[in-house]
């Protein structure tokens, strides 16, 4: 966790002094020991509200080494008339003789309603020219992610905070043609994602992609939206036509069609789970291979059944927790996946009536 | 609706499509044994590794460890030992369930290596996972030993034919010093690639496996303004320096026999002299980037017998003081014959003897119990051919000076001449600096878990191939045999500094060293 070096404070401020109080708390850290170096990486700018703050900065305080070398935290509460400001500058740890020491910056801002039209330009000069930003709004605002949109090249979200999940990847995909998406949601199917390439890697095992029979997805009952971006990975890597589910949001069922074959698609949530993300993905192929990986202590619980034998392992990998997989999309951010955009409108096209 | 972005039939089965976007890319199913099990190397390094890469989630399904070394104990006492060690050495505090995970699937076979029984036992071992797997696991084979028994574990591996697999790959892993000299590292070739195919023979340098390493070619290769440079025209000489502040440590057996030119020039600062020397290769594949690297090292003369004093400086740390405390010398460490002639310190100048380097100095320096640790390459620039500016009452405008710094804090610096603020026009060297840690959110993986994992994969792009093997030896091997006829006694240089003063005669016309 970071440890707090130095914190400036204003009421009524402006965004020129607090660039001008980051400058200053910077030269000092610096004067102070060479070794103090600012990280120069990420902007972050993350909107939330007030009443809720604290519990964004647990969540940003956990995501260690991913923490955005510049984080902007506007703090909104409607009521509010006066803009104050608090900025902070943080290393990990003192450095280590002859090492450095990294410096990252977050400045908090509360701010109100008659803020709001203008907040662009509260934003813009706190951000640091020619590094990335990335925007981020956990509980909703809409708008406010329209009006910051100029300022960011890339977007968090997190599709299963989305009350219905159906207009979560609605907005996703509103918001992926605009600019690049990191979607928490589909993060948290990467080690399923892993693994079901790792499965068909091999050569001898290629062809058998073209024979997969049925796939079912378990999941905890708020993340549908992980489990149909994985049904929409394997569509749109593997080229399945797809049509909408159907059934209630705890049960629902589809087919694909791979080629002159169907492929029946199932999602079911797990009541039992008790974090966000897939419990469980089930595969099936033609010729009767049967694929089971389940999440469980240590890693994911592997069943495997093929030409009548059964097989079980585990692959072992540590949980990354909430806060991981927080890290993990800011890191991300940086980086770009070409196979969320096509897997998302797979599953655009799987939750409604009209394809496509 | 079809969805996009899937690929034809013919191409999906000769790729993976869902393959593609995954940062980490699938490594197959592969049982790993490891020879020298119990060594220290295993213990610090590499269980670490595996530890690490388990917790990530990148080892491959069925993933098996089996160690091998001469003490008997059984299965669940070398366990134990493979989590103390993971425990101990791992940059992270493990996750009880994942370690559990993992030390489940680990088997000891105990042995000593030229025992046809234990590559019985071994064989029965790697079947019976396969029987469990229901397939032909990729095998793996790590010789992590005293390099005597690689010939013998490669030959033994052979006449068990476990050197091949049935619809799965074998692989080896071959640990350095990879011969201590020209001829045995050609005899070891010889050895080795009568039983292995070279496609199967991963030799390690775990510089190469280091990210600051990589990056050197990122540097050179991804970015446009420093290439037209990168050549004699504009390149007055290069220092590469590898200085560690401490002293041998535990390891008085192992580096009394090597020493300094051994340890480091011979590999991992030759490897650095390649990344800097070589030409852009078409692609970044295993075969291209070794290619260019072997014409680097094929491009410098060797050395012949009465060459090597004038290129070539050699020396011991004698007491002195470091970080505080006095030290002692190099002879008084535990475990180091009083009357030892190895060195701790050895120095080299080397000629790129190509259309790019012809005449450029390239300057090679390792030693222990030096001022400090650094490893980093200097690349010195001609001097403006003319200077309008009076030097007096200044430092001197000094040539510029591109510093790429491999560790500690890895980064890039270049030496700029400034004006002084003030009336008059006096200029001073300035530093613009880049530091990698500052650019980027993720911790760089530690060397042997990306090499582990490219050697499972089948990529050998950072690993040494046969001929760059030899090639490096080639060069160094005369300087070996040189000292090796001429003992001693060497010159001292005191510890906590710059090295020893002969070091300066290797220096051409205006060069001077870099301060460690």
């Amino acid at each position: 966790m970071s440890r707090t070096d130095a914190v400036w404070s204003a009421q009524g401020t402006t965004p020129d002094a607090i660039e001008a109080a980051l400058r200053e708390l910077l030269a000092e850290r610096h004067a102070e020991g060479a070794s103090f170096a600012p990280a120069r990486v990420l902007n972050m700018i993350a909107f939330v509200d007030d009443a809720w703050s604290g519990e964004i900065a647990n969540r940003l305080r956990g995501v260690g080494r991913y923490h955005a070398s510049r984080l902007i935290v506007f703090s909104y509460e409607p009521s509010r008339r006066r803009l104050d400001a608090r900025a902070m500058i943080a290393a990990d740890e003192g450095p280590a003789p002859g090492e450095m020491a990294l410096l990252r910056e977050t400045v908090i801002i509360q701010i109100g309603d008659r803020h709001l039209d203008d907040l662009v330009t509260i934003a813009d000069p706190l951000v640091v020219t020619d590094m990335p930003t990335l925007l981020w709004s956990p509980h909703g605002h809409p708008d406010i992610v329209e009006t910051l949109l100029a300022l960011a090249q890339s977007v968090l979200v997190d599709s299963v905070d989305e009350p219905v999940w159906r207009e979560a990847i609605d907005r996703a995909s509103a918001l992926v043609t605009r600019v690049y998406v990191v979607d928490l949601a589909w993060l948290r199917s990467t080690p399923w994602r892993e693994r079901v390439a790792s499965t068909f890697d091999p050569p001898r095992m290629r062809p058998e992609l073209r024979e997969i029979a049925s796939v079912s997805v378990r999941h905890h009952p708020a993340s549908t939206v992980t489990a149909m971006l994985l049904l929409g990975w394997l569509a749109s890597r593997l080229g399945w036509e797809v049509g909408r589910m159907s059934g209630a949001a705890s049960k629902l069922e589809g087919t694909a069609h791979d080629r002159s074959r169907d492929v029946a698609l199932g999602l079911r949530a797990v009541p039992e789970q008790q974090v966000p993300g897939l419990q469980g993905l089930t595969l099936e192929t033609a010729a009767g291979r049967r694929l089971s990986l389940d999440r469980g202590p240590g890693g994911l619980h592997v069943r495997s059944r093929d030409a009548g034998r059964e097989h079980r392992w585990l692959l072992p990998g540590a949980s990354r927790g909430e806060t991981g997989i927080l890290g993990e999309g800011i890191r991300q951010s940086l980086l770009r996946d070409p196979t969320y955009a096509p897997a998302l409108q797979a599953a655009a096209a799987m939750c409604h009536d009209t394809p496509g | 609706m079809a969805v996009a972005a899937g690929l034809p039939t013919a191409q999906a089965e000769a790729e993976n499509p869902l393959a593609v976007g995954l940062e980490r890319q699938p490594v197959a199913p592969t049982s790993l044994v490891i020879f020298g099990a119990t060594g220290d190397l295993t213990r610090r390094k590499l269980l670490p590794a595996l530890y690490n890469l388990a917790h990530d989630g990148a080892l491959p399904a069925h993933f098996h460890l089996v160690g091998v070394a001469r003490r008997e104990k059984a299965h669940e006492d070398f366990r134990r030992e493979c989590e103390e060690a993971i425990r101990q050495f791992s940059r992270r505090t493990p996750d009880e369930a994942v370690l559990k995970g993992l030390l489940e699937n680990v088997k000891y076979v105990a042995g000593v290596f030229d025992d046809e029984s234990v590559y019985t036992r071994l064989h029965k071992v790697l079947d019976d996972f396969d029987a469990r797997a229901g397939e032909p696991l990729n095998r793996a084979f790590y010789l992590s030993t005293a390099p005597a028994f690689f010939p013998v574990i490669v030959e033994e591996l052979g006449r068990s034919e476990l050197d091949h697999q049935e619809g799965a790959e074998v692989r080896l892993i071959i640990e350095k010093p990879f011969g201590t000299t020209l001829e045995e590292a050609g005899e070891l070739n010889r050895r080795v690639l009568a039983i292995f195919d070279e496609t199967q023979v991963f030799r390690i340098d775990h510089y190469l496996g280091k990210e600051t390493v990589q990056n050197i070619m990122a540097f050179r290769f991804a970015n446009g303004m420093f290439e037209p440079l990168w050549n004699r025209n504009y390149i007055d000489s290069v220092q590469i320096t590898a200085a560690e502040d401490l002293g041998i440590g535990t390891r008085a057996g192992y580096y009394d026999h090597a020493g300094a030119l051994r340890d480091l020039i011979q590999n991992h600062m030759l490897q650095l002299l390649c990344h800097v020397a070589m030409e852009p290769p078409v692609s970044f594949t295993a075969e291209e980037v070794r290619n260019e690297k072997v014409k680097v090292l094929l491009a410098i003369p060797a050395p012949t017998a009465g060459d090597v004093p004038n290129m070539a400086v050699r020396a011991q740390y004698a007491a002195g003081h470091s970080g505080g405390e006095d030290v002692p010398g190099y002879t008084e460490e535990e475990g180091v014959p009083a009357d030892s002639t190895t060195e701790t310190y050895a120095a080299v100048r080397l000629e790129v003897d190509n259309w790019r380097w012809a005449g450029v100095p390239f300057y090679v320096r390792t030693g222990k119990r030096l001022a400090r640790k650094v490893t980093e390459i200097a690349i010195t620039l001609k001097p403006v051919p003319h200077l309008a500016f009076s030097q007096a009452g200044s430092l001197g405008v000094q040539p510029n000076q591109l510093v790429l710094t491999v560790q500690p804090n890895e980064g890039v610096s270049l030496r700029l001449g400034a004006k002084i603020p003030g009336t008059r026009m006096i200029i001073r060297p300035v530093s613009m600096e880049f530091l990698y840690g500052t650019a980027f959110l993720s911790q760089s993986p530690e060397a042997y878990e990306r090499l582990i994992t490219d050697a499972m994969r089948g990529d050998a792009t950072l690993f040494t191939r046969n001929d760059e093997v030899e090639a490096q030896w080639r060069v160094v091997d005369p300087i070996v045999q040189t000292w090796a006829q001429t003992p001693g006694p060497l010159a001292q240089y005191e510890a906590g500094s710059q090295g020893p003063e002969a070091a300066n005669d290797l220096l051409l016309a205006a060069d001077r060293w870099r301060a460690i």
